[in-house]
């Protein structure tokens, strides 16, 4: 039987729309899933609060605290390398062996799965370089994880920057670096943004690495030395060890709340810049 | 004859520009084969040709725009009063600011109106804002665009026509306070009257500058230049004042491309 133009059209399009409803709907259902449980729990004091009881009462503030510092550190570390090495890629190498072996390197990178940065972080940061369960060896542990991304997705955001833009740039008597920073970069950024944010995702979320380097400590921090347990850390404790489900996903919602706010402030920040031209 | 009397005269003023033969490369492709030309200060050049004869690359290794391609390269020389620009000792973004170039598709940037033409003094480390708003009034008024878009220099400049868009990268070239300007069809997709005003604006223009510019038709080089320079293939195929050259062509093959029998 031969199927008719129009049979595989409406099938087609039937197969399309099931992938696509079925991807919302899974998300749906793991983010009502995650709120019903935990937003009734979410006061203001939990925020606010210290864990008492390994975290079966009191609030999640130093996690949050922990939560932030250690990403901001990774992203502070990370960022300007990333895209330092994606102008060098594109706008200061032409495809040669060193680029070739950087992309390499990279693409191998971004595929080790994360534990293995905590063990290289445990060894590296935490023990050879005395630095100990720290903000600071988890921030460099997390940078080097999501190095590659930010890596790859800004040199994406710098390549789809038309050459007429660089070429005109010259042509106004530009140098290499007034046409990266007037040009290129500026064009490419929201591209850039992307890669952080996909970076700041995997930070906050990355738990196996964390445990390794930043130590899995619920007290308040008070320096880039002190030992912090983060959002996800304290999630996977509390439950993984039994300790209290309802505060588990209270901290699940509360995560995600987070997540939530920082990519609303991420696409602002793309719309004020892209309305700004 | 008058016209040649003053054609004697011209030559014993230095050239502003001074070809020798100069060969171009990408890769192994001859892209420009042993040209020899001098250009006068204060006239216009056209390089009059069909498309692949080499006319833009001519504009863009006299500002090594050509610098920017892998695998391209040149043997021979080109002076600018006097100067070898491949020498060692130039300055790319100051010969780049010498030969302010318009290309042939409108390339306006994406910022605003004043910040595409403020972009070059920019770069040449201006900024004074009294300054730049000079420059870019004086520019924009010689590029024949001021009145259209004076209330809203702030605004982008993506949002103007194509043929405001070509004006306003003129007047971005002109901003650079550049001695030769080099136009690619600068009037490409512009309609009559724009075209118009442009080629008013550069026989006013050549009082100050010396001018190359690629027509994008013959009756256009017929129109404003001085001089004419007929490319195929690469090659400099007849070069001569424009009268000469449309009127009495000395090559069969000038003859046949200006009387349209290929193009």
């Amino acid at each position: 039987m031969k199927i008719s133009r129009h049979h595989t059209q409406g099938l087609a399009k039937g197969v399309i729309w099931v992938a696509a409803f079925s991807t919302l709907a899974v998300m749906f259902w793991i983010l009502y899933q995650v709120l019903r449980e935990g937003l009734p729990l979410l006061h203001p004091d939990f925020f606010i609060q210290a864990p008492r009881q390994m975290g079966r009462a009191g609030g999640i503030f130093s996690t949050i605290i922990g939560t932030i510092a250690l990403t901001v550190v990774a992203i502070v570390i990370a960022t300007p390398l990333g895209v330092g090495t994606a102008i060098f890629l594109q706008e200061y190498t032409r495809e040669s062996g060193v680029s070739r072996v950087i992309r390499f390197g990279t693409d191998c990178l971004a595929g080790v799965p994360s534990i293995i940065f905590g063990l290289f972080g445990f060894v590296f940061f935490v023990i050879f370089l005395r630095m100990g369960w720290s903000i600071l060896s988890g921030g460099l542990t997390l940078a080097t994880m999501i190095l590659p991304t930010i890596i790859c997705t800004a040199e994406e955001a710098i390549k789809s920057v038309p050459y007429t833009y660089r070429e005109v740039s010259f042509a106004l008597g530009g140098t290499r670096w007034q046409t990266i920073r007037k040009m290129v970069l500026p064009n490419a950024f929201p591209g850039i943004l992307t890669g952080v944010l996909l970076g700041v995702g995997r930070s906050v979320g990355e738990t196996a690495a964390v445990i390794l380097t930043a130590g899995s400590s619920f007290i308040t921090p008070d320096s880039l030395f002190s030992p912090i347990r983060t959002m996800a850390v304290h999630f996977y404790i509390l439950a993984r060890e039994g300790i209290s489900m309802e505060m588990a996903y209270a901290t699940g919602a509360a995560l995600i709340l987070l997540i939530l706010a920082i990519n609303t402030v991420a696409n602002w920040m793309m719309y004020r810049y892209a309305h700004k031209a | 004859m008058p016209i040649r009397l003053e054609e004697s005269s011209f030559m014993e003023k230095q050239a502003k520009i001074a070809i020798q033969n100069f060969h171009f490369y990408y890769g192994t492709f001859m892209a420009l084969k042993d040209l020899n030309l001098s250009i006068q200060p204060n006239q216009i050049f056209a390089i009059l040709g069909p498309a692949r004869s080499g006319k833009t690359t001519l504009l863009k290794s006299m500002n090594r725009l050509t610098d920017l391609i892998f695998g391209t390269s040149h043997t021979g020389q080109i002076f600018i009063d006097s100067q070898e620009i491949y020498g060692p000792e130039i300055s790319l973004p100051e010969l780049r600011r010498r030969l302010g170039m318009v290309f042939d598709l409108p390339t306006a940037l994406p910022l605003s109106i004043f910040e595409n033409v403020a972009c070059g003094p920019r770069f040449k480390g201006l900024s004074e804002k009294s300054r730049l708003e000079e420059i870019v009034e004086k520019s924009l008024q010689a590029a024949v665009l001021w009145d259209e878009v004076k209330d809203r220099l702030q605004s982008s400049a993506l949002r103007l026509s194509g043929g405001q868009q070509q004006r306003l990268c003129i007047a971005r070239m002109l901003a650079l306070e550049p001695e030769i300007l080099m136009l690619d069809e600068p009037c490409s997709g512009l309609d009559p009257i724009s075209t118009a005003s442009i080629e008013e604006s550069l026989t006013k223009l050549k009082e100050q500058y010396t001018i190359l510019l690629v027509p994008h038709n013959i009756q256009q080089a017929s129109r404003v230049a001085d001089r004419v320079g007929f490319f195929l293939e690469g090659k400099m195929v007849e070069e001569g004042s424009a009268f000469d050259l449309f009127t009495r062509p000395k090559n069969k093959k000038t003859e046949d491309y200006i009387s349209g029998k290929f193009g």
